[in-house]
């Protein structure tokens, strides 16, 4: 019992703690790939401090609501994460959360949230099914979906899920909202899209989308590191190298429109998931 | 402590926001100048934000007229409380040579209240670092109940 609110106050506050670190991170790097200096590391937690001591407003109240669930349903999933709980039930909390965010932006009326709202549901028609497709590949070579089992697992997953470790890595790139994909909300597209799905949540709320987003990352990073669970340093090395792999894919890549992401996601996705599945099932 | 660490996320982390009201992009291409990658203002914290439910500074150049004033009423309303405002440049300061025009109303600070003013025709960009620096001492000293009322007064007087 003890033991179990230890683990659920370690996935709240590391979560937090690494996901804003990983951002922070992020940052530096693409500062450095485009010869910058760039922010300090702890920049993401100045900047969630900051909204957090501004004015609260709101569109209307659904909005804050769901900023709210937005980051229950994140958190949940985390910490089902670190109770190493079953994986198809974290991956369906985790779209819960993902859906209230785009209910919020759906619920105000400017065009750039609509449209921002309505991309990342494209988004999530894209790596949603790549998601439950990797969780089968797991199912199929360890026979649980359990992450208790998975961890336990005595050769690394990698060696039998190539292609899918590939597949997860589209669906980490679009949840990142790295380029290509960061059709829905970035930085970098304000000329055309202000922020997109986060246009009209402001001050403390959009603070809350910026920590349930940093749970969201943490508790991907961890799907990933499901792959190499054999050892604490290949855990370590598996995730680090894909989180660098993303910063670089995002900066040498531009922004492309949804329907190339759709197209391109499925193909390339569902192609390296089957080819994946029947090698699984024939060797 | 937490007032201690509130003030520090403020100065470092200053989101700005720049509307262009009819200047001669004189200013604006100062402004810009700025917040090209070769100054590297990410390094403090600063992005420049599409957004003014994001933003915390606003940076207006130009003059006022009868046309633009609601569009910077309804920016300036649409930022969160505690902001700031920096007006740049002759124009935004007093209306420039465009103060006797028919359709000009004067500086910004006629429309919403400026809270540093940066002189210059087109300001130099080191006086707009060190008019955003100043405006950064007074966004830290705000609160975010301390309304800024003389938008709405003006409104009212309308």
């Amino acid at each position: 019992m003890i033991d179990t609110a230890f683990l659920i106050l370690i996935a709240l506050a590391g979560g937090a703690l690494a996901g804003g670190l990983f951002s922070g991170l992020d940052r530096i790097l693409t500062a450095r790939m485009q010869s910058r200096i760039g922010p300090p590391l702890w920049q993401p937690f100045y900047d969630v401090i900051k909204l957090w001591s501004k004015e609260k407003t709101v569109v209307n109240v659904w909005q804050a609501f769901c900023a709210y669930c937005y980051v229950a349903a994140t958190s949940i999933a985390l910490v089902l994460f670190f109770l190493r709980s079953d994986l198809l039930l974290i991956l369906f909390v985790q779209a819960v959360g993902a859906v209230f965010l785009v209910v919020g932006a759906l619920s105000s009326t400017s065009p750039f949230s609509q449209v921002g709202a309505h991309r990342e549901l494209l988004q999530m028609l894209s790596y949603e099914p790549l998601l439950i497709l990797v969780t089968i590949g797991i199912f199929l070579e360890t026979g649980s979906f359990k992450i208790d089992r998975i961890y336990s697992w005595h050769q690394p997953l990698l060696m039998k899920l190539p292609f899918l470790f590939v597949v997860l890595g589209y669906a980490l790139t679009i949840k990142l909202r790295k380029s290509p994909f960061d059709l829905s909300t970035s930085h970098h597209a304000h000329q055309e899209l202000v922020k997109g799905l986060l246009t009209d949540y402001s001050g403390p709320y959009l603070a809350l989308t910026e920590i349930g987003h940093w749970y969201e990352v943490v508790l991907l990073l961890g799907l990933c590191s499901l792959f190499w669970a054999t050892s604490w340093m290949g855990m370590i090395l598996i995730v680090l190298l894909t989180y660098f792999v993303e910063v670089l894919v995002d900066n040498v890549s531009a922004r492309m429109n949804w329907r190339w992401m759709l197209g391109y996601v499925w193909a390339m996705g569902l192609t390296l998931s089957i080819v994946n599945l029947i090698w699984l099932s024939v060797g | 402590m937490i007032k201690w660490l509130v003030d520090k996320a403020r100065t470092k982390s200053p989101w700005l926001l720049h509307y262009d009201c009819s200047s001669c992009n004189g200013c604006d291409i100062e402004i810009l100048a700025c917040l090209t990658p070769v100054y590297d203002i990410e390094r403090f914290g600063i992005i420049n934000v599409g957004n003014p439910m994001h933003a915390d500074i606003l940076l207006v150049t130009g003059t006022v007229n009868r046309r633009n004033r609601k569009v910077l009423l309804n920016l300036f309303d649409q930022m969160p409380d505690p902001k700031v405002v920096v007006a740049i440049g002759a124009c935004a300061l007093s209306g420039g040579i465009f103060r006797e025009t028919y359709n000009v109303i004067g500086g910004v600070d006629k429309v919403i209240a400026v809270d540093v003013y940066v002189p210059g025709c087109p300001a130099k960009p080191e006086a707009i670092i060190d008019g955003v620096v100043l405006g950064l001492q007074k966004f830290r000293r705000k609160q975010a109940k301390e309304k800024s009322d003389a938008a709405r007064d003006y409104l009212r007087q309308r």
